[in-house]
């Protein structure tokens, strides 16, 4: 092996360690709640296992992300929940890297449970998005600098939700992607990551939907492309344009958004349907179907070979991913509002308490490992890294990984 | 010999441009500040501001006064922008372990004719290295225009007027949780005073406070089955005429009622005088006397679709059915004419059957930006169960 090589190696491996463990949106990279880090503590407490602890400096639903070694944060504060705040940690330390804020442009009304920041932000691996319950959208860079400012409601004033809004951005390609789906002026839009402009803008059924929009990639598509879930079904947008590429008419759930991977989409419907994504040439085709599969808040992890669904009462179904045979169902101390995250071979379910189960995962998955006290009022998914949970409730965010 | 020469001169001219650059940026930063208040909405002007905003975020520490100046008088989104430029440098300049411009930025904070916003965002640069700040500055913000730094004086008030009670001085402590009310402007602050002097016997005026119209007369229902009401606009939307009376709802005959709430937050339960009625629409009229022309907020709370008009001219509508609702959840402004006004209300419940979708209600107030109330001169007195306990 030459010297070329060899750097050549040790280059990309420094990559890697920069760039692979990054978990860039609501529910990881693709969007499936998993990742393959076998290395997450399996239980900690107060002098175990806690990397690092950090306040935050205002309330969140929202869940954390991690991009390049950064983990970035979202938090809403004052009476009126009007102060919105971005902020960027050192994923190794801890220590706080910079704190950005900024003042609604958009209604901040929502119920007491929730609040402003209940969007988890997304990111393209060189910028943060930033979207809020306000629906303001910024953008800034992993330095914290400001690259724009969109305010959503304030181009449409009749945008928002007074029980909060809450889905999340994604990015596909070059275009950050927001749902706006509420009684007024209810819209998605696509929106240039580098400028800030508006590429499209369609209406959108005038009715609440704290659905997240979802890339298509996982799903197949031989473009870039974005799922829109609505009370009504799915709609199918080529993310750069627009432009509808097809449609499916189901009744759809409301707060729980869809999962695509390996070619399929798996879509919270009267439980959950497999489904093999429309085209041009045809329309979706349900695969499998099965009402014992009911999500209620948190949305369906889905591994390689089995898809999760926790529901309100805290029971949580494990099912065959290729056909929807229910493998396992055991019940956890609930309410779930968090998705929870597959890391390894564990399932890690955050309950609105603040306690994290540990539980393995799955055919013969379902035994509680561990049962594990953060603080109280989890509602945001965690995110999973280099062997790290990291985890938020509206005063704190935590690292929970091994000690090196 | 030559290379070490070539090396100096590129250096010198290194430190040329970087001094050039920095000349530039202190007479250009007013034309920064000028290019990022331009922002519009739908992104319009975001790359001659996200150009602008780089040049702006290098700016000296000293500068920040005179970017906070640049908020005064901007739109919401140019203010976050420059406020995201004044957060990155106040955190670089203590980052590389500097001092910030504090008596500039003190002065600033006083001059109460700045934005708001800017005056608190630079009262919270200071508090961040000086520990005297908030009580230092703060308990002299009882009246300020900056209701983030007002709420801050009232907390302090309270402290005080609890320490006063603490040490057994009644007289003293309601005096100073009488000033702390008066003062207030946040709703959470207005309830924690009214309690607390209500249980020291003392009655206070709420709706005077706030500013709520109590007195309505109501004209119900009309039809708003499937919500196909909303946009009707039925004969109060044409004249206001409180002897009048209409085909209403199923071609019965209805007629102007009089109402008063007697709710200390101003609510009209409408389902208290007109019954719990579904897909219906309800008008509800008042009048509103002042002797200068003035504008002011209309600040409207209901669970229900609803429309606002001043003199017959559409302040705002609103189709949003049973999402939440709060004191102010609507607010609009609207210029009062010398003289008597009307105010009409149009308020539309749908046919939801859920428990929690049966509310049929408003509650409405007239204020200044900050919340203080704007009262008719014909106001009549507060009803009795209406005022604090």
């Amino acid at each position: 092996m030459t010297r070329i090589s060899l750097h050549l190696m040790f280059a990309v491996c420094l990559l890697v360690l920069a760039t692979g463990a990054d978990w860039r949106q609501f529910r990881g990279n693709d969007g499936s709640s998993t990742s393959a880090d076998v290395n997450v503590p399996l239980r900690w407490s107060a002098g175990e296992n806690i990397a690092w602890k950090a306040d935050l400096p205002g309330r969140g639903a929202s869940g954390p992300i991690v991009v390049k070694g950064r983990i970035i944060v979202l938090a809403s504060s004052g009476v009126k929940q009007n102060r919105l705040h971005v902020l960027c940690f050192d994923a190794a330390s801890g220590k706080q890297r910079w704190h950005r804020q900024f003042w609604a442009t958009g209604r901040t009304l929502t119920h007491p449970q929730s609040a402003v920041a209940a969007n988890t932000p997304a990111s393209d691996g060189q910028r943060i998005f930033a979207f809020f319950s306000s629906n303001d959208l910024i953008c800034l860079d992993l330095d914290g600098n400001l690259q724009w400012y969109r305010g959503l409601a304030h181009d449409y004033p009749k945008a928002g939700n007074d029980v909060g809004m809450a889905a999340s951005p994604v990015v596909v390609g070059k275009t950050v992607i927001v749902q706006i789906e509420n009684q007024g002026d209810s819209f998605a839009a696509g929106i240039n990551t580098a400028t800030g402009e508006t590429r499209w803008r369609i209406d959108r059924p005038a009715r609440a939907n704290w659905c997240s929009p979802i890339s298509l990639a996982g799903a197949g598509a031989k473009q870039d492309a974005v799922l829109l879930q609505s009370a009504t079904g799915l709609v199918a947008l080529d993310a750069y344009s627009g432009k509808q590429l097809w449609t499916y008419k189901s009744s759809c759930e409301t707060i729980t958004s869809s999962v695509a991977k390996g070619g399929l989409l798996y879509v919270p419907s009267g439980g959950i349907k497999a489904l093999r994504p429309g085209s041009s040439a045809g329309p979706a085709k349900v695969v499998w179907k099965s009402s014992q599969l009911s999500p209620g808040a948190a949305s369906p992890v889905v591994s390689e070979r089995e898809i999760y669904v926790a529901n309100r009462a805290g029971v949580v179904t494990c099912a065959d991913l290729a056909s929807g045979k229910v493998l396992w169902k055991e019940r956890f101390k609930g309410p779930f509002w968090a998705t929870p995250v597959l890391a390894g071979k564990h399932l890690y379910l955050v309950n609105y308490s603040g306690q994290v189960q540990v539980v393995t995962a799955g055919r013969k998955g379902g035994r509680l490992v561990s049962t594990n006290e953060l603080g109280d009022k989890i509602q945001g998914s965690p995110a999973v890294a280099d062997g790290a949970l990291y985890v938020r409730n509206d005063q704190s965010l935590w690292k929970i990984a091994k000690e090196r | 010999m030559r290379r070490n020469r070539s090396i100096l001169f590129l250096g010198i001219a290194l430190l040329s441009l970087e001094a050039t650059a920095g000349f530039c940026q202190d007479n250009d930063l007013a034309g920064h500040l000028k290019t990022i208040r331009a922002v519009g909405p739908k992104g319009q002007g975001h790359q001659a501001a996200a150009a602008a905003w780089k040049q702006v975020a290098k700016a000296d520490a000293e500068r920040l006064p005179q970017i906070l100046a640049g908020m005064d008088g901007a739109g919401p989104l140019a203010q976050n922008w420059l406020r995201a430029a004044v957060d990155a440098i106040a955190e670089r300049q203590l980052a590389g372990g500097n001092k910030l411009p504090q008596a500039s930025l003190e002065k600033f904070l006083l001059a109460t004719h700045h934005d708001s916003r800017a005056r608190r965002l630079a009262y919270e640069w200071i508090a961040q290295v000086d520990r005297t700040a908030a009580s230092r500055l703060i308990p002299k913000m009882l009246n300020d225009p900056s209701l983030e730094l007002r709420r801050d004086a009232v907390a302090q008030a309270i402290d005080r007027a609890e320490t006063l009670l603490g040490d057994g001085k009644k007289d003293a402590g309601v005096v100073a949780y009488k000033k702390a009310f008066t003062a207030a402007r946040d709703v959470d602050q207005i309830k924690a005073c009214e309690e607390k002097l209500s249980n020291l016997g003392q009655s206070v005026d709420m709706p005077v406070h706030f500013g709520f119209l109590m007195e309505w007369k109501l004209v119900a229902p009309f039809d708003n089955t499937d919500k196909s009401g909303f946009n009707v606009a039925y004969g109060p939307e044409k004249k206001v005429d409180v002897n009048a009376t209409y085909q209403g709802k199923g071609d019965k005959k209805v007629g102007w009622i009089d109402h008063v709430t007697n709710d200390p937050y101003g609510n009209v339960d409408l389902t208290k005088p007109l019954g719990k009625l579904k897909g219906a629409v309800c008008y509800a009229v008042t009048e509103f006397t002042v002797d200068e022309e003035r504008e002011v907020d209309f600040r409207l709370g209901s669970y229900n679709a609803n429309k606002i008009w001043l003199n017959g001219k559409l302040l705002t509508a609103n189709e949003v059915y049973h999402a939440a609702t709060a004191i102010d959840q609507y607010r609009v402004r609207g210029t009062l004419k010398r003289g008597r006004n009307v105010i009409l209300l149009k308020i539309c419940q749908n046919e939801q059957t859920e428990s929690w979708a049966q509310s049929w209600h408003f509650q409405l107030r007239v204020c200044d930006k900050i919340g203080t109330p704007v009262l008719s001169t014909t106001r009549p007195p507060t009803p009795k169960k209406a005022e604090g306990k």
